[in-house]
């Protein structure tokens, strides 16, 4: 059975510590970036730099240090699920807030 | 009614097995530090049951009260209070673990042929979190009560009443984690620990139903435990987050609230809608029509679900724009639910339909989730709703589905599987005289609602105008029925536990794993690991079985 | 309970290795059990962002309503404490993975290193923090106790933060605002303290059963599946960081 198959690889695959130290190494450059970013004057798209940066933050931790990017099927699908209910709460929540001030129809 | 699928062996010689789950070891230890998937379900139906009474009795106070206009039972406080317990005790400690806590833990092991849950020491957890959940309940009743109704609407709960609104919240907190649990269970258990050959597609739907229900239990949950807490916060520490004088906004609770609160209510249905499958195929001697739709019907309305929870919320303060597309999600949501119904209904097309009491709930489930259901679009419709709302027509709405719906699956449940968990059958004369009684009594209580509603009459009010009266006494009445429809079983049920006869293996001869072994089953479930090598609700491979049986014993 | 010896084995579906003490008996084998074990964190794991989901949505919807106050307020927070808790956040992520590593390669004394290295590192997280909600206490910003307004209807009665940042003053009722960023502030990162207490306490008894031996033997689902908690929390911060300390640090 595939299932069967991926799931012993993906428990038997070791990601090496050169790739944590990649990642650890790039995500203190990161942290720096966002610090300095925020010293900038970029108007709204401050915001937006910075909510960036940290989602490739959390996508290399995802990946790498969770072992994401090595885990079967079933793993990716689980933190698809749980990142679309997220983004439905904030979303349809904030779109209600959003739409107050649009006056009468 | 002479026909019937039910097939005992002879009472003469028959036997409980020696050795089954309950016989396997002894003492009140053995019973708390279980780890045994069927153990807990026992605990948890005594529990649930006890929950129930409570419940019940918090509803035939409403009801006295309501018997008249005015206010002259209780005072009007007081009457806030048994309101808002009855729903939380019924919500929470009775109709969100109903089925799955009892039902699902029982038999998703034993349909999938696994020797128990993927994690039964979270399992046991999980019901000792509702013990504690619901003791504190109880600590809250003795100690004044929650006035606040069960939706603790914010900024009442917040900042104008000085009622036990944290021990509530902390109950629910607490509550709201056994559930978390157990859907995490089973989710887990669905995915990696199906037998050889039991793929997605051979598993009974009430497996499907419940892993549906467990997506909702596990990604919902969190959002009202975090509005409690955020709730809590705002009455201890006053930090603002809902105040208006501070900046806050009480709807924010709302959408919090809702976005648990409205999947909440697919979580206490699916599994329902799950048993509904069950029983309709074996009393039909027929494989559910449309297994795929109904398979992914179920997983369609836990996904939509999600979508629509502002439609509680259209009169307090949302956008138009929020109105309108909560709205039109909330008709696209009644769709897979419609999909089941008429799945059911041609399953019942050319079959050979006997009426045993489990079928009888199956039908009265039919019938009355169905005038729930399409009661919920005149409410979904934001136009109407903000006439309706607040109203007893709401009231009339969720009871005829929760009650006439997810209640009565319930109680099918429990009949239909009552002698694989007890090795017993129960009596069935009186347990269909017990179906029709509250199915009567049901109608009599809830249907005038509608009409109250439709008149005006709003709810969690305690004195009304008087014109409602006579309706309110029909409903009262109706109560009183039903109250005796409920407490039949318990009588009958625990009767069966001593005299019942011996059901055997395969009393319904039904399909599915679970009715291969004996009743009540072994500790580990299955002496060999079975492998499925036929579709779910194969009753030509079942006659071929018995063919089997017949020709080895010959 | 049901684990009874009495239960029968049946050989052919126990693989290849005699059964290790770690398997339970409702699993097929040590595969399926840990496999199980890590799909049930990752359930857990979706259940916490759910949890923070809402502390989230309700951050960006009085970001967007109150963004002058939040701007002011987010000053008062200290950009290098900030920024070095993140990094101290990170290299404990980063020898976590590493202990996952040495618990899968059988290292031993590696494991244990790295766990202490987490175990300190936590602390340092920790201790930073304790070092800012003492800041925020001394100069009553915290709120529902004595909450004051002089920092923001009044910027340059605070000398170190007006020095950098200018602040205009705010009107009373935007000032009066500021206290919902606090709340806020003091629930998203109260709500991260919190799990980083239960992760380090988790951390403590990991060390003890690590000198044990108990995760170099083959069975490393407990420190794998901690690690997943421990780097969530990492990425709760990940996101904490910008939107508490971030605001807008330019004039």
């Amino acid at each position: 059975m595939t299932d069967q198959k991926e799931m012993e690889e993906s428990q038997h695959h070791v990601v090496s510590p050169m790739i944590y130290i990649i990642v650890g190494s790039l995500l203190l450059v990161l942290t720096g970036v966002t610090v300095w970013a925020s010293f900038q004057e970029w108007g709204n798209f401050n915001a937006v730099a910075a909510l960036a940066i940290a989602v490739v933050k959390a996508m290399i931790v995802v990946l790498f240090f969770m072992h994401v990017k090595y885990s079967s099927k079933l793993t990716k699908l689980t933190v698809f699920c749980g990142l679309f209910t997220f983004l439905t709460l904030v979303g349809m929540t904030l779109s209600d807030y959003i739409s107050r001030a649009w006056g009468t129809w | 009614m002479s026909s019937t699928i039910v097939s005992l062996p002879d009472q003469s010689t028959a036997r409980i097995p020696k050795v089954n789950f309950y016989t396997k070891e002894n003492g009140l230890l053995s019973w708390l530090l279980t780890g045994d998937h069927k153990r807990i379900a026992i605990l948890y139906l005594i529990s649930i049951t006890f929950f129930f009474f409570i419940g019940g009795a918090l509803a035939g106070l409403i009801r006295l009260e309501l018997l008249t206009p005015q206010s002259d039972l209780m005072a009007t406080d007081t009457y806030n209070k048994v309101f808002t317990m009855h729903g939380v005790v019924m919500i929470f400690l009775f109709l969100v673990p109903s089925v799955p806590a009892t039902l699902g833990n029982f038999f998703i092991p034993l349909m999938i042929g696994a020797k128990d849950l993927a994690l039964p020491k979270i399992n046991l957890l999980s019901w000792y979190l509702y013990i504690a959940g619901g003791t504190l309940v109880i600590f809250t009743m003795a100690t004044g009560g929650v006035d606040t109704g069960w939706t603790f609407t914010t900024p009442l709960s917040t900042h104008y009443v000085n009622t036990n609104v944290l021990s509530t919240g902390l109950a629910v907190f607490i509550a709201g984690f056994s559930s978390i649990f157990t859907g995490l269970n089973f989710i887990v258990t669905i995915h990696k620990m199906r037998c050889p050959g039991m793929t997605w597609f051979r598993m009974p739907l009430f497996v499907w139903a419940h892993y549906a229900a467990s997506i909702l239990m596990v990604l919902g949950t969190p959002v009202l435990a975090i509005a409690i807490v955020l709730v809590a916060l705002e009455r201890t520490i006053g930090i603002g987050i809902f105040d208006p004088t501070k900046g806050g906004d009480p709807l924010l609770f709302q959408h919090l609230f809702w976005f648990y609160s409205h999947p909440a209510v697919y979580i206490m249905i699916l599994p329902g809608m799950g048993v509904i499958s069950e029983t309709i195929s074996t009393f039909s001697r027929k494989r559910v029509f449309g297994y795929t739709a109904v398979a992914f019907s179920s997983v369609a309305i836990a996904v939509f679900g999600f979508f629509v929870w502002a439609h509680h919320m259209f009169i307090m303060g949302i956008s138009n724009y929020s109105m309108l597309v909560f709205s039109l999600l909330t008709m696209l949501v009644a769709v897979p639910s419609s999909i089941k119904i008429f799945n059911w209904a041609f399953t019942l097309y050319k079959g050979s339909i006997t009426f045993e009491t489990p079928m009888l709930y199956t039908f009265g489930f039919m019938g009355l989730f169905t005038i729930g259901g399409l009661t919920g679009v005149f409410l979904g419709t934001s136009g109407t709703d903000i006439h309706l709302t607040e109203t007893y027509f709401i009231v009339a709405h969720f009871h005829f589905v929760m009650v006439g719906g997810m209640l009565m699956a319930f109680l099918a449940g429990i009949h239909f599987w009552w002698p694989k968990m007890t090795g017993r059958m129960y009596p069935e004369k009186i347990s269909q005289l017990a179906a029709v009684v509250t199915f009567i009594g049901f109608n009599l209580t809830f249907f005038p609602q509608f009409i109250l509603g439709v008149l005006g009459m709003p709810r969690r009010y305690a004195a009304y105008p008087p014109e409602f009266q006579i309706l309110n006494v029909f409903s009262t009445a109706g109560a009183t029925v039903l109250g005796v429809g409920y407490l039949l079983p318990i009588l009958y049920l625990t009767w069966s536990l001593k005299y019942g006869a011996i059901a055997g293996d395969n009393p319904w001869q039904a399909t599915g794993l679970e009715w291969q072994i004996q009743s009540p089953p072994l500790t580990e479930n299955f002496p060999v690991t079975p492998i499925m090598d036929h579709e779910a609700y194969d009753y030509e491979w079942l006659e071929k079985q018995r063919e089997k049986e017949v020709a080895s014993v010959g | 309970m049901s684990d009874s010896t009495a239960l029968a084995h049946e050989a052919p579906e126990h693989g290849h290795e005699a059964h290790p003490a770690y398997l339970r008996h409702h699993f097929e084998n040590t595969a399926q059990q840990a496999d199980a074990a890590g799909f049930a964190m990752w359930l857990f794991l979706l259940t916490e962002v759910m949890f923070f989901g809402g502390l989230f949505t309700a951050y960006l919807i009085y970001r967007n309503w109150y963004y002058p106050a939040f701007v002011e307020a987010s000053h008062q927070l200290n950009v290098v404490w900030g920024t070095l808790n993140t990094a101290v956040l990170i290299t404990s992520s980063f020898t976590m993975a590493m202990g996952v590593w040495c618990a899968e390669v059988r290292k031993q004394s590696g494991l244990v290193l790295c766990l202490v290295l987490t175990f300190i590192l936590g602390i340092g997280f920790l201790g930073i923090k304790t070092v800012e909600y003492k800041e925020k206490i001394e100069k009553h910003h915290v709120p529902g106790f004595h909450y004051s307004l002089k920092s923001f209807v009044d910027p340059q009665s605070d000398p170190e933060i007006y020095k950098e940042y200018h602040d205009k003053p705010l009107a009373l009722d935007m000032a009066r605002h500021t206290e919902v960023y606090f709340s806020l502030y003091f629930a998203m990162t109260g709500m991260h303290a919190l799990h980083m207490i239960i992760g380090i306490a988790i951390l403590v008894f990991m060390i003890f059963r690590a000198r044990a031996g108990a995760y170099t033997a083959g069975h490393v689902t407990f420190v794998e599946n901690f690690g997943l908690y421990w780097h969530f929390v990492d990425i709760v911060w990940i996101f904490l960081f910008p939107l508490l300390y971030l605001i807008s640090r330019h004039q």
